[in-house]
């Protein structure tokens, strides 16, 4: 038992020391979708995700969708090839940014359409940060980027 | 021993034959976005992309490849479900048809399902009216649309994934198509809007 107690101090300890080390937190930023055309059935949204210490988003998920998935899309020659990601790597101090032609959030089973204009709740869940809930703005169909700041 | 290496044999032989397909593909693309004022027209490529197609448009119309004839056509292979590169070429065309000018109305857009099963027509005519052009959508039964994709040099494979869902692998490229239904040139994700507005104003006049 007090073998048990100590451990637990140690971490809380480690944690701490290492909460401290960290001169900011993990943030996400520029989080857009595109409109879905007619009854599309899937969605897709792009964000900005930086941090001051390594991390790795784990899962998403979207009270808009049924399921929500990070994707990667890959060109062979000049096949485009969907596939779903167990996860993504964000490195220390970089910007990992999800666009058009690269990793995605795939929002699949869409509850209705989305319009140009509106925005909805994507959450995040980061291995060491835990789960970030953002305000995705949604777009025209197709668009390249998230619109200049409103 | 025989049983266990025919399957692989057979896969072996099915992925060579894949990536000669795919690399042919390739070379053919890389031969024609060689900068030449009338593009492939008058040369080998220019028949060796296209060909005789019966598909179904947005309303359900029958169009034929002779249907594209009179226009200068941009054709794009794809799928509704596709949130990523279908749209960004759709809207790429928009965009670059918008830089046209009073010219866009010499030139057609024409998106063509690799996903039958779901895209039927009714589908497709939702879809197509978010973009900024008129877009002749197609789908066709599961052997048209291989018949059409073959004429193109477009590889399509379904892809299965969790949940019984699956996306498709598919050649993205924009095929421009002269008003005789030749083949002329093509463009990648790698072209901007700008890009393919600039060579398709240098086809064009």
């Amino acid at each position: 038992m007090v073998g048990r107690r100590l451990l637990a101090v140690a971490a809380c300890l480690v944690f701490a020391s290492a909460a401290l080390a960290q001169t900011g937190q993990l943030e996400v930023s520029d989080a857009w979708a595109r409109a879905t055309p007619g009854k599309a059935e899937n969605g897709v949204a792009y964000l900005t995700i930086r941090t001051p210490t390594p991390d790795r988003l784990v899962s998403v998920s979207s009270p808009v969708a049924k399921k929500a998935e990070l994707h990667t899309m890959e060109m062979a020659g000049m096949v485009m090839k969907m596939r779903p990601l167990a996860g993504l790597d964000i490195p220390a101090g970089q910007s990992v940014t999800l666009k058009p032609g690269g990793e995605h959030i795939m929002l699949m089973g869409l509850n209705g359409p989305l319009r140009e204009g509106q925005s909805f709740p994507l959450t995040l869940t980061f291995e060491k940060a835990g789960a970030r809930t953002v305000t995705v703005a949604v777009e025209k169909p197709g668009a390249a980027g998230p619109a200049p700041q409103r | 021993m025989m049983a266990g290496n025919l399957p692989r044999r057979f896969f072996l032989v099915t992925a060579l034959f894949a990536g000669l397909v795919i690399l042919g593909a390739g070379a053919f693309l890389a031969l024609s976005l060689h900068e030449t004022p009338r593009g492939a027209a008058g040369t080998l490529l220019a028949s060796a992309i296209g060909g005789p197609f019966r598909l179904v448009d947005q309303n359900g119309k029958t169009v034929t490849d002779a249907d594209l004839k009179g226009k200068w056509s941009l054709v794009y292979f794809g799928y509704t479900h596709c949130p990523d590169a279908c749209p960004t070429a759709l809207n790429d065309i928009a965009i670059a048809l918008d830089e046209l000018g009073p010219q866009r109305n010499e030139v057609r857009p024409v998106f063509v399902t690799v996903d039958p099963e779901r895209d039927t027509p009714e589908v497709l005519k939702s879809y197509v009216t978010a973009f900024d052009a008129p877009i002749l959508a197609l789908s066709g039964t599961p052997e048209e649309i291989a018949q059409a994709a073959k004429g193109y040099r477009v590889y399509y494979a379904k892809h299965p994934e969790a949940g019984g869902d699956y996306s498709m692998d598919h050649s993205s490229v924009i095929y421009v198509m002269d008003p005789e239904g030749r083949f002329t040139a093509s463009f990648t994700q790698e072209n901007s809007p700008e890009e393919i507005a600039e060579r398709l104003k240098k086809l064009l006049s």
